[in-house]
């Protein structure tokens, strides 16, 4: 009688969390601990993309990537556990590879935009995101929050264009 | 270097269990078809955030390296904004940040080298340019 009487508009809510909470409460704790083990033992509060930088300074000798001589060898290794952490998970759990369906020209255009923009503004979704909210940055807190906004606007507006995926 | 590695690994294993080294999960999310990548990054920065609280209050050096125990703080200006708007282009259009892109690889997606090699793209652009407007005040530039 009374879901009668409610407007239309009261239907349910929409499942916010289709995929349930532990996969992404398990996984940013693990995230954060990744981090947090390689503080503990040498101070450096890891980020992911200056890898892209000093990884290039192997092969250029431009200033800009010159400055990121020193870090450049730990950051390789930190990048390839990275791929060799998930490949773990991907054997072990996901059992097999897994491919995307987002089309390839997405992946580069955005690839370039994201290569651009961590550089410009200082980090990204890990540095940032991760190390640097939790050192209550408010310049990382102030990035975290301009980039978040700024993609929830990108994808909205690419799927109200009909591209997908 | 080994401890490095360890703490890739971890990193790395979070990020594909939490699928956030699946574009598709991450673009969900932006669309507001999934909330639980807030877990991951919110979940993420809290346990760094004890850690960045208490190891400073506890011991002065790292044991590996001897630095000080710090907090991550860079400085603010304008191009935090720039920048970071560029990136919120780029992650709302690919689904793909720098972390997740490397785990994406070691889940097999091999189609991710497009996002990768972008990155890079993307990163020595922004370095060429960084270098030439560097060095263009002080000398005439070279011929390279």
């Amino acid at each position: 009688m009374i879901a009668e009487l409610l407007p239309l508009q009261l239907t349910p809510p929409a499942d916010l969390f289709p995929n349930g909470l532990s996969r992404y409460a398990v996984g940013g704790l693990l995230v954060g601990l990744g981090a947090v083990v390689i503080y503990l033992g040498t101070g450096i509060a890891a980020g992911a993309s200056t890898f892209l930088e000093s990884t290039l300074s192997y092969v250029s000798d431009q200033s800009r990537f010159q400055q990121y001589r020193a870090s450049r060898d730990w950051r390789v290794v930190f990048t390839l556990g990275i791929v060799l952490g998930a490949a773990v998970y991907a054997v072990v759990w996901q059992g097999g590879a897994w491919t995307t369906d987002v089309q390839a020209w997405r992946l580069l255009v955005g690839g370039v935009f994201v290569g651009i923009g961590t550089r410009v503004g200082k980090g990204c979704t890990s540095g940032h995101g991760v190390c640097g909210v939790g050192s209550a940055s408010k310049t990382s807190i102030v990035g975290v929050v301009t980039f978040l906004a700024v993609a929830i606007v990108t994808a909205q507006l690419v799927s109200a264009l009909g591209v997908s995926p | 270097m080994p401890l490095i590695l360890v703490g890739g690994l971890i990193f790395g294993f979070g990020l594909a269990y939490s699928h956030m080294a699946r574009p598709e999960v991450v673009l969900d999310f932006l669309q507001f078809d999934d909330f639980g990548l807030l877990f991951v990054m919110f979940g993420a920065a809290i346990v760094s955030g004890i850690a960045f609280w208490v190891t400073p209050r506890l011991r002065e050096r790292a044991p590996l390296t001897g630095d000080t125990y710090g907090r991550r703080l860079k400085s603010f200006d304008r191009n935090v904004l720039i920048g970071g708007a560029i990136f919120g282009v780029g992650w709302g259009l690919s689904g793909i940040c720098p972390g997740a892109a490397y785990a994406s690889l070691g889940i097999g997606n091999v189609t991710i080298l497009w996002a990768i090699g972008g990155m890079f793209a993307g990163a020595y652009l922004q370095g060429v340019w960084r270098s030439q407007r560097a060095s263009s005040g002080t000398t005439p530039s070279s011929a390279d």
